[in-house]
């Protein structure tokens, strides 16, 4: 149960530099006001950043593109895709998509 | 004392707010039990202690961050390296901080930093989703929504690192995908919900496509930030067109 010091330093020196970036824009932004252009643009960050966290998980592996290296993540969007249009319940999506992706092991 | 009963109903209001923000975060509790619990195993396989997988959760609180810290001690990288690299690796965070600053302008700097110390690819998803169904994104709300969230990933690393020992790869259950699964879920609702379907699939569209195109270029945290930052303007001249 003990705390390394080498680890505890480099535990605070991360808990710093993931703190920043996550308080930083809140805390100055807040108190400005944006020009309109600006919000149109901050207006499509969520979608654009969903979006490209779901493109790096499917069809990303370690960074790189593959494809056909891991189809079975391709395979099992597809119900989760339908399960979030068709009920836009999140967690019905969530468990869809675990129980896809341990059907598809099991098969494979 | 005719201002009791008002106090009373306010300060109750204000709880039923906390409590629906727990309330709108029960579909992420599954992905981050699976994701929080794979992080805590992995902790203990790079041969962390239950301790400092533990303060990791606490003052860290970044899925990726953990992963990369685990596998960086695992190999015996420096100090700095790991540091560097998980202030690379959430960057994107300076975006959804960026993106959530408009709701909250009426808050006192304390009060944001507060809401911003606890932002997650998650909870922002949740919150960006609750405001695009034309509800207020409220304080109380959202404080509510942050520490479910919060407590929840620290119970689930700390059962991953407890139970690492007896599971060794918990990719076998699929819940793996669980985190797939909460991003493609937090999309579609949110596209679903904007009414603005041709231009959310333009940009998304374009997200996937410069993500993929980025990650031959550069690292895949890299990539979604620069997939982000393109696929938002082409989203924002499309606007200009119009």
């Amino acid at each position: 149960m003990e705390i390394r010091w080498h680890i505890l330093l480099i535990i605070a020196g991360a808990s710093i530099v993931t703190f920043i970036p996550r308080v930083l824009p809140l805390m100055v932004l807040s108190r400005m006001k944006i020009p309109a252009w600006a919000m149109q643009w901050l207006n499509n960050v969520p979608v654009a950043v969903m979006a490209a966290l779901v493109g790096q998980e499917l069809l990303l592996s370690d960074g790189t593109f593959s494809l056909l290296e891991d189809s079975t993540k391709i395979l099992a969007a597809i119900p989760t895709f339908l399960v979030a249009l068709l009920t836009r319940s999140l967690l019905g999506t969530v468990v869809t998509g675990i129980f896809s992706m341990l059907l598809l092991r099991m098969v494979y | 004392m005719q201002t009791t009963p008002q106090l009373k109903h306010e300060a109750q209001e204000s709880a039923d707010r906390f409590l629906q923000g727990i309330k709108d975060c029960v579909p992420t509790l599954l992905s981050y039990l699976s994701i929080g619990f794979a992080a805590g195993v992995v902790g203990n396989t790079a041969g962390l202690s239950i301790a400092e997988i533990a303060l990791m959760s606490v003052l860290i609180y970044a899925g990726s961050a953990q992963f990369i810290f685990a596998g960086m001690i695992a190999a015996d990288g420096s100090v700095a390296a790991i540091i560097l690299t998980i202030f690379i690796v959430n960057l994107r965070h300076l975006l959804l901080s960026a993106a959530l600053s408009p709701y909250f302008r009426r808050l006192s700097p304390l009060k944001n930093m507060l809401i911003g110390s606890l932002l997650t690819d998650e909870t922002f998803g949740v919150a960006m989703n609750h405001a695009s169904q034309k509800k207020p994104i409220g304080e109380k709300w959202m404080f509510g929504l942050n520490i479910a969230a919060y407590l929840n990933w620290i119970i689930a690393t700390l059962l991953g690192a407890i139970f690492g020992q007896w599971i060794t790869n918990p990719e076998n259950f699929g819940l793996d995908f669980a985190l797939t699964a909460m991003f493609i879920g937090l999309l579609v609702l949110q596209i679903a919900n904007r009414k603005r379907i041709a231009k959310d699939i333009a940009v998304a569209l374009s997200a996937v496509v410069f993500v993929v195109g980025a990650s031959f270029v550069t690292s895949g945290s890299a990539a979604v930030i620069a997939a982000t930052v393109i696929a938002a303007t082409i989203g924002m001249v499309m606007e200009k067109w119009k």
